[in-house]
């Protein structure tokens, strides 16, 4: 079955590539020259090269630069034109009278906004990888059509966030979908977006709305995995449903369920998105989360200061690596376990 | 009706219901109601006037409330059926409301006012789609110029990832070259590094190459992607050598190897980061909001937000907008929707 | 013309040296067989022939002109891999074409040479489908003719039949050789099958841990095993190889004395430093004979009888292992005893480093 898609495909790819063949031709000739040049190996430096200038330009010499940002002042955009402070910058970032509490901070915002973002993280990730974990084992059931209730889940994974921001806006704004809901029950309609906690709540039920279903389908393609006959050996010995998942499905889901973790978090450390659509950061602060902080300072506010947002990109990044660093580790111990299967 | 349920509620081996099967359709049809039923309702929206917009509560059909041009009056004065004490209805239009009365006449004859409790009466509507959400933001606004922004943006970058990650996929899986382990390296490394991460020097990068407010400077960083490079070079790994070595001793030229053999050979994984691509880039936000600050070459994400922004009480173009948007995306979900999720499942990329 | 001239060709991976020192000429028109157990650089020495390797030390020629540096594409040979190698987006027609149209050939001339080779290998039928649509068989003639419209200088063969069933390996062996006499083309053959190298070689080349053990006739091979490991890996049954004390015989004779204890003379004189070596006999040079009318007796441990013949599989005394072809159906029974007779007209002797030793 495979084989006949992949011959589909493989056809059809031929049939998409024909009419534009004549590149093939136009640029063989120059390129034949050059081989004779290089050798065959070396045309392997003609290959990479389109790639790697792209990626040396757009995120490996940005990516130098911005530590040398984060160590300079003033509002000019370019490195050139900018005073070195040294370690001001981190300076301004980390002087807190108690990192507790941001309004001791000389830079409150960016307090506000790593409390709000790790508040943020540890409840949205927890939605997440429950919802995730219960809607894939109800997927993993003998469903009639399920890749249509597969399709269900995850459809909201393809919307783009401003379409995410927007619909949800409607549906929480005063005279919305859902306050008609609480007004029906006999409920008093809240304004969802503008009481703090409310907001905050909305943003994590979004992003969880939004993002689930692939990580559903992460641990859905796990639970397929496993053994149908551990199941039937269990269900020979009469073990309850309860034991089954605790005792076979979850130890054996468990490199996948890392998997997914460490992908939320790195998500939701980043998130901006939707959330900037839906609430903007508000109301006040209170949806203000690490990469808006950065937009804002670097970008969109009137006392710009790039080297400052520079620095809290830096700080971000550094979590991001530590994360992305247990990520490769955990798929890389689950390629040798897989190997040693 | 009872067929389909039977159909669809039938159970393995048929015995009783299990409190898992329970729980199974609570989670199903609930997940059906939470995940379709936002954007229905933002779609079914999107086609009522601002008046039955701001209804509360609101109507699930798009209603227009009818109106009549009466003798005697300029502006159109709205109908309403009104129930007689005798239990009849007729329709009247409403002059002005006081309090609990409104002052009503006859649209037959309009010269003697009717005075009628408001209990009494109830707006005298009719279903229709209030098409000029979709149609004004095309006239009177730059909607048109958003979405053709894009789409270039979507196809331009598309094609370009494509061409770019497959060569680089090629020079990493079929050639054997000092570095190769390094260049791999470094776009592991680089999977650590999101956009969010060098957001200020890549402006000054793309300021400093007068890409900025220019759809490239939303193009070019972001085709070099990682997980484009990683996926296809692991489907060419599994395509043999020997193919290659056929090829060279039939006189092709690498580039022959590369455009004749290899990409017909990869279609699929190239089907796959197409996809990918076109969603990732229709989708975009932060980095067209940094790079793209006039309108005229703004995307439709960033020009949908900053309608949104401005355009704050006029909810039925920003709705109508909002759809438009999500056309594309919903096409390619209906259509390709089974290739996308075995294509994530396989790879785990988004 | 088509000659192959290798010298002191090697190649090695890092300071992994897979080939040492190969010296060898491949005559114009001769078909020409590596054989050797796997791993042992026939392959790899196929590459270095075909252009898609380079050697890291000697030179190659081709018709007196060196190609040590000169691409695969340039080199005028035609190879048919082990897996065929067909591209599987194109039909047959557009297989065989590929090469051609690369070449900058006129259509009408690819179309007959396609037309030729079609005609003769008989995949007319086909020529519209693709790879995909073919069984075995047809798609290894679909890989022999994407090599013969080449028209090259040589065929390169890399193992070709191992894909193939037992059955269809045979025929098409047949129709290989039939295609060589056919074209008189040079052919390079690599395989690990001696069955295959005997049958289709004008001369085969043995290969062992990078270097060439033995180059010859598959008659010579046979009959002159120029050490241990050729003598070993020709001919099937496996010759029977052991330790024998020589010493000298009679006038112009010399004894051979087995486990200590039998022992019989031979013609000519063998020259052995400390009177160790190893005899070598081919299963098909011993029969069976009554009780003390053999050279040495053995106890029979299976019989497998083949109708046509029967191998019986004994055990001397001394504990060896002992094999005989006895021709016909031969009423032997395992846990008999019996006497093993030697022809010694058809012995090998190969002294303590291997090396054959010329009995004089």
């Amino acid at each position: 079955m495979g084989d006949v898609r992949n011959g589909i495909a493989t056809r059809a790819g031929a049939m998409i590539l024909a009419p534009v063949g004549w590149l093939a031709n136009v640029f063989d000739a120059p390129l034949r020259m050059l081989q004779r040049r290089t050798g065959s190996n070396g045309m392997a430096v003609f290959f990479l090269a389109p790639n790697m200038l792209v990626f040396g330009i757009f995120v490996l010499f940005p990516l130098v630069i911005n530590i040398l940002y984060s160590m300079t002042g003033g509002g000019a955009l370019f490195l050139g034109d900018r005073t070195f402070v040294g370690a001001d910058q981190y300076g301004r970032l980390f002087s807190c009278g108690s990192y507790l509490d941001p309004k001791s901070c000389t830079e409150d915002l960016f307090w506000i906004a790593v409390w709000n973002t790790l508040a943020f993280v540890v409840l949205q990730v927890a939605m997440m990888v429950a919802v995730a974990l219960v809607t894939a084992l109800v997927l993993n059931r003998e469903l009639r059509a399920r890749s249509f209730w597969r399709a269900v889940f995850f459809f909201p994974v393809l919307l783009s966030p401003v379409v995410v921001g927007l619909i949800w806006r409607w549906i929480l704004q005063r005279q919305g979908l859902l306050n008609l809901m609480v007004f029906e029950a006999g409920g008093t309609p809240v304004n969802w977006l503008v009481e703090r906690n409310w907001a905050f709540t909305a943003t994590i039920m979004v992003s969880v709305w939004a993002h689930v279903g692939f990580y559903a389908l992460i641990l859905l393609a796990g639970l397929q995995a496993i053994p149908k006959d551990l199941y039937e050996a269990a269900e020979m010995d009469g073990t309850r449903p309860l034991r089954v998942f605790w005792r076979i499905t979850l130890p054996l889901l468990a490199p996948n369920l890392l998997v997914v973790l460490v992908l939320t978090l790195i998500r939701a450390v980043q998130i901006f998105d939707e959330v900037y659509v839906l609430t903007g950061g508000g109301p006040g602060t209170s949806t203000l989360f690490l990469t808006q902080y950065i937009y804002e300072v670097g970008f969109a506010s009137m006392l710009r200061n790039p080297g400052l947002a520079s620095a809290a990109s830096i700080l971000m990044g550094a979590v991001l690596v530590v994360l992305t660093l247990i990520q490769l580790g955990i798929a890389r111990r689950n390629e040798q376990r897989g190997k040693m299967r | 009706m009872s067929r389909v349920a039977e159909f669809l509620f039938r159970r393995r081996g048929g015995a009783g219901w299990h409190w898992t099967d329970v729980f199974t359709w609570f989670w199903l049809i609930g997940g059906l109601i939470v995940m379709f039923g936002p954007a229905l309702w933002l779609v079914n929206s999107s086609f009522k006037t601002p008046a039955a917009l701001a209804e509360f509560p609101p109507t699930v059909l798009p209603y227009v409330t009818a109106e009549a041009i009466v003798e005697g009056y300029e502006e159109p004065l709205q109908l309403f059926e009104v129930r007689n004490d005798d239990g009849s209805v007729r329709v009247l239009a409403e002059v002005r409301r006081l309090g609990t009365v409104a002052q009503m006449v006859d649209p037959a004859n309009p010269g003697e006012i009717i005075r009628v409790n408001i209990q009494n009466r109830t707006p005298k509507r009719s279903i229709a789609f209030a098409l000029d959400n979709y149609v004004q933001p095309f006239l009177a606004f730059d909607f048109f110029l958003y979405l053709r922004n894009s789409v270039f943006v979507t196809v331009v970058a598309t094609l370009i990832t494509l061409l770019t990650n497959s060569m680089a996929a090629f020079a990493l899986s079929k050639y054997n070259f000092r570095g190769r382990s390094a260049v791999m390296m470094l776009i592991v490394a680089t999977l650590m590094v999101p956009l969010s991460v060098i957001l200020v020097p890549l402006y000054s990068v793309i300021s400093a190459m007068g890409l900025f407010n220019s759809l490239w400077g939303v193009i070019l960083p972001t085709v070099a992607t990682p997980t484009g490079v990683f996926m296809l070079r692991q489907y060419m790994l599994t395509i043999p050598d020997e193919l290659i070595e056929a090829a060279r001793m039939d006189k092709a030229s690498e580039w022959q190897i590369y455009w004749r053999i290899i990409l017909p050979l990869t279609a699929p994984a190239l089907a796959v980061l197409a996809i990918f691509s076109v969603v990732w880039r229709w989708n975009d936000f932060l980095w067209p909001l940094i790079v793209l600050s006039r309108k005229e070459v703004y995307t439709l994400q960033v020009g949908l937000n900053t309608y949104a922004g401005e355009l704050n009480v006029q909810w039925h173009y920003i709705l109508a907008m909002t759809v438009v948007t999500m056309i594309p995306v919903v096409l390619v979900f209906i259509f390709l929707q089974r290739f996308i999720t075995t294509g994530i499942a396989g790879s785990g990329l988004k | 013309m088509s000659q192959i001239t290798l010298t002191d060709v090697s190649r090695a991976f890092g300071k992994i040296g897979v080939l040492h020192d190969i010296n060898l000429d491949i005559l114009d028109g001769e078909l020409i067989v590596f054989v050797g157990p796997s791993g042992c650089g026939k392959s790899t020495l196929l590459r270095l022939i075909a252009g898609l390797d380079r050697p890291t030390g000697g030179a190659i020629a081709i018709d007196g002109k060196d190609v040590t540096t000169v691409p695969a594409a340039d080199r005028g040979l035609a190879m048919v891999f082990q897996s065929y190698a067909l591209y599987p987006h194109m039909s047959v027609r557009q297989n065989l074409a590929f090469g051609l149209e690369n070449a900058r050939m006129a259509r009408a001339e690819i179309d007959a040479r396609i037309a030729e080779a079609a005609r003769m290998l008989e995949i007319a039928p086909y020529l519209d489908r693709r790879p995909g649509q073919l069984s075995g068989g047809q798609r290894q003639r679909v890989a022999i003719g994407r090599a013969i419209v080449r028209n090259p200088t040589a065929f390169l063969l890399d193992e070709p039949l191992s894909n193939l069933d037992a059955e269809l390996r045979i025929s098409t062996r047949a129709e290989l050789a039939a295609l060589h006499e056919r074209l008189s083309a040079t052919m390079v053959y690599v395989t690990h099958d001696q069955i295959e190298a005997m049958t289709l070689a004008d001369r085969i080349v043995v290969l062992r841990a990078g270097r060439i053990e033995q180059i010859g006739t598959p008659l010579e091979l046979y009959n002159h095993p120029a050490n241990l490991f050729v003598a070993g890996f020709i001919g099937a049954p496996r010759m029977n190889l052991l330790p024998v004390k020589v010493a000298a015989g009679g006038t112009g004779r010399s004894s051979l004395t087995l486990d200590g204890s039998a022992g019989f003379e031979i013609d000519g004189i063998v020259s052995a430093t400390n009177g160790d070596v190893t005899l070598g006999l081919r299963p098909h040079h011993i029969s069976l004979a009554d009780a003390g009318k053999g050279d040495i007796a053995a106890r029979v441990a299976l019989v497998e009888a083949l109708g046509s013949e029967t191998i019986v599989h004994t055990r001397t005394s001394g504990g060896q292992t002992m094999l005989a072809v006895v021709a016909g159906q031969y009423p032997v029974a395992s846990g008999d005893t019996v006497d093993l007779k030697f022809d010694t007209s058809h012995l090998h002797l190969f002294d303590d480093t291997g090396v054959r030793i010329a009995v004089s």
